[in-house]
């Protein structure tokens, strides 16, 4: 109900409104394109950015973040469509096998982010017998790796062990005995393993020589030696060594020259082949020509 | 002189940055209310298409984006009298119009109302030699324009040439290119008060905000209630303010001349609360609700409760019938217009070809004042309202607003003033660049 009486406040004038001049120029600060957007836009992100500081500076939050971020990963990463299962490993001999199987993991379930097959890989190709290799996460979580092994196309003689040579020079392995690899060529000498590829057009083009051949020696980093049974020796110069031996099999076919007392057909001078017989052929020769010339002299 | 350009180009400077920028305030300045519109000029044909309207005078180039009206506080016959109390009017005004149209407003064109203008007619005369008019020539011809001594306390506060004839033919309006012997001139000047205009200047300085133009508030008026063939033939707008009374005289789209009597609605109010014994507000509100200045029998019967605060129940209950009140505000309304008739009597109004009166301003909403207006002042009387703007609000679009809604278009398309025109060659300073350039020009 209104009072009766006037209520006066003497204090309380007519109401003035004007804006302060404060006021005023806030008003006008506010109308300013680019304070009212830093405003707008500025002030919530520095709020925030502040609020998640404060939160993050305290040692238990970020760790309980850092344990909560671990725990998300994990249960992500650990869902069944992820885990490996199990390892097939195929395309090399046992022992091949054996080792890659070490140096893969062995506790398996394992998931499929913690598997580095990039790195896998680079670790088995590194192996000597190994070729190349391919390594994949397959069907039903198997890690498959399959290899493919280095084919040996020579025996090289490295000091007092022999081992085994592919056509690119890389060994892949050693034998205990030169009986057990009879099918491949043996290479020795000095940087032999450098010229594996010229050894064996030397070997391929050996013909009918091929069942006498009992190795090819690099000579002086420089030629190569053709060493047959019988103490026999091919001696070929370091350019167009091939066609030299083509020569030497050539002679062969039509005087039967290697099936002679000869130790060396020396071809390093292409234009000149030479032949070293043996002593005992030598003297015998010797002592044929000698009777031949006291025959002649007689009559 | 030479100060005189300087301010003035200053000012037209910062108006075409404001331009620039898009958004410029208008602030009429009056006794009885302070108005404030905030303008964005998107340039000529943003606006178009809509109604199929071409560009109107102009205006279709701004559009009202903020409008604000306060009641005037610390002006007295259209001048600042309280600056403590007009800065915080002002500020009131130029707050709500920014908060409405959403923009920061920097620059702002005022235009005042008292003053005490005062007219004078130049005319300067050129030898041009049956040679070509040149730019050059026709700043000359204004420079060579015999200035009265109008007072050093006194500013102009417009400057335009209204003619040029060359030789016998007068009436030219733009005689560059034209040959001829003899260039003359006609020119308008306006000089008001200087401390007025600091005054004001300083209000608007203490609120932030930049002057950049400055208008006589009868010029704008009439540049917005006179319809073209009225500006054309001439005619005269009386903008019947609150604390003063504007009058301009326009001629062939010039005004010719200009004037104010210090009267206005404030005294209509304050013959009201001297006669009824009533507070100023109140009185307002009768005058606004009652008022008239043609009493009829019907009047005699009809009672205005007078009202009141005072405590005494006698004395706020008395009753005056509007017979009483009509009778207390038509001497006043009728000594308004004595004085305007008599102002244009001096100014020779009744030689111009066409004698039309518009009537606008606040005071012109009383009842039967074109009545009382076309026995005092001549036949041809109306009632002018302001031209429509686009964007104006429509509580803004009353008669009260001819002079705002004139300076919108004072703002849009300025009349070329004096200081416009290119600075005559002797008026350079003595080693500028452009005096060397001209002094070759000329003789080679």
């Amino acid at each position: 109900m209104r009072s009766l009486i006037r209520r006066h406040t003497p204090d309380a004038g007519p109401r003035d409104p004007a804006p302060s001049k404060l006021g005023y120029r806030f008003q006008r600060l506010m109308l300013t394109p680019g304070f009212r957007a830093s405003v707008r836009i500025g002030m919530p992100i520095l709020l925030i950015a502040a609020i998640v500081g404060s939160w993050y500076s305290k040692e238990e939050n970020r760790t309980a973040f850092a344990a909560t971020i671990a725990e998300t990963k994990r249960s992500f990463q650990e869902r069944p469509q992820f885990m490996v299962q199990s390892l097939a490993v195929t395309g090399a001999d046992d022992a091949t096998m054996a080792r890659v199987v070490e140096m893969l993991p062995s506790d398996y379930p394992v998931s499929s982010f913690d598997l580095e097959l990039e790195a896998m890989r680079a670790e088995i190709e590194a192996l000597d017998p190994v070729k190349s290799a391919s390594v994949r996460v397959g069907e039903a979580g198997t890690l498959e790796v399959v290899l493919t092994a280095r084919v040996p196309a020579a025996l090289w003689r490295d000091g007092s062990t022999l081992r085994l040579i592919d056509g690119e020079g890389v060994p892949s392995g050693s034998v205990s005995s030169r009986a057990s690899r009879l099918d491949l060529p043996l290479i020795a000498g000095d940087g032999a393993e450098q010229h594996i590829e010229e050894a064996l057009a030397l070997y391929a083009g050996a013909g009918p020589l091929r069942e006498r051949v009992r190795g090819l020696v690099r000579m002086g980093e420089r030629r190569w030696d053709i060493v047959l049974d019988r103490d026999q020796r091919i001696l070929l110069p370091g350019d167009g060594a091939v066609p030299a031996l083509d020569r030497v099999i050539a002679l062969n076919d039509a005087q039967d020259m290697l099936s002679r007392d000869v130790v060396v057909v020396d071809m390093r001078n292409t234009e000149r082949p030479t032949l070293r017989m043996n002593e005992e052929a030598a003297a015998a020769m010797r002592r044929v020509s000698a009777t031949i010339n006291n025959n002649e002299a007689g009559n | 002189m030479g100060d005189l350009y300087d301010s003035q180009r200053a000012m037209r400077q910062m108006r075409k940055a404001a331009m620039q920028r898009g958004v410029v305030a208008i602030l009429d300045v009056g006794t009885s209310k302070i108005a404030c519109l905030v303008l964005r000029f998107d340039g000529p044909e943003q606006f178009r298409g809509v109604d199929g309207v071409g560009s109107m005078a102009g205006q279709s180039q701004f559009r009202v984006i903020g409008a604000a009206t306060t009641r005037s506080r610390g002006v007295r016959f259209g001048e600042v009298d309280a600056m403590q109390e007009t800065e915080r009017a002002i500020r009131t005004v130029v707050q709500a119009a920014q908060k409405m149209a959403n923009v920061r407003v920097d620059h702002v064109i005022a235009c005042l109302s008292g003053a005490r203008p005062r007219s004078y007619g130049l005319d300067g005369v050129l030898d041009v030699a049956g040679g070509m008019v040149t730019e050059q020539d026709i700043s000359q011809v204004m420079a060579s324009c015999d200035v009265p001594d109008y007072g050093s306390d006194r500013e102009v506060l417009h400057a335009q040439p209204v003619n040029f004839a060359l030789d016998h033919r007068s009436g030219l309006a733009d005689p560059r290119g034209q040959v001829g012997n003899k260039l003359t001139t006609d020119m308008h000047m306006l000089t008001v008060d200087a401390t007025a205009i600091q005054n004001l200047f300083y209000c608007i300085k203490r609120c932030d905000l930049e002057l950049a133009g400055l208008a006589s508030s009868a010029y704008v008026s009439g540049m917005s209630s006179l319809v073209e063939d009225e500006q054309e033939l001439g005619a005269a707008c009386i903008d019947l303010g609150g604390g003063s009374t504007g009058i301009s005289v326009f001629m062939k789209k010039h005004m010719i001349y200009a004037d104010s009597v210090r009267m206005g609605g404030e005294h209509v109010t304050s013959d009201i609360s001297m006669g009824l014994q009533v507070p100023g507000s109140i009185a307002e509100r009768i005058k606004t609700f009652y008022g008239g200045v043609v009493a009829t029998g019907m009047d005699d019967r009809e009672m205005i409760e007078i009202g009141g605060d005072t405590g005494d129940w006698e004395h706020d209950r008395r009753t005056v019938s509007r017979a009483e009140l009509i009778g207390i505000m038509r001497p006043r309304v009728e000594e308004i217009l004595e004085e305007v008739r008599a102002r244009l009597d001096a100014a020779g109004f009744e030689h111009l070809p066409s004698q039309q009166i518009v009537l606008t301003g606040g005071g012109s909403q009383i009842p039967g004042l074109d009545g009382l207006a076309s026995k005092i002042l001549g036949q041809q009387v109306r009632l002018g309202r302001p031209l429509r703007v686009q964007g104006l609000p429509q509580a803004a679009i009353g008669p009260a607003f001819s002079s705002a809604v004139g300076l919108t278009l004072f703002a849009a398309n300025p009349q070329d003033e004096w200081w416009d025109f290119e600075i005559p060659a002797d008026r350079y300073p003595a080693r500028s660049l452009k005096r060397a350039v001209k002094w070759f020009k000329d003789n080679w």
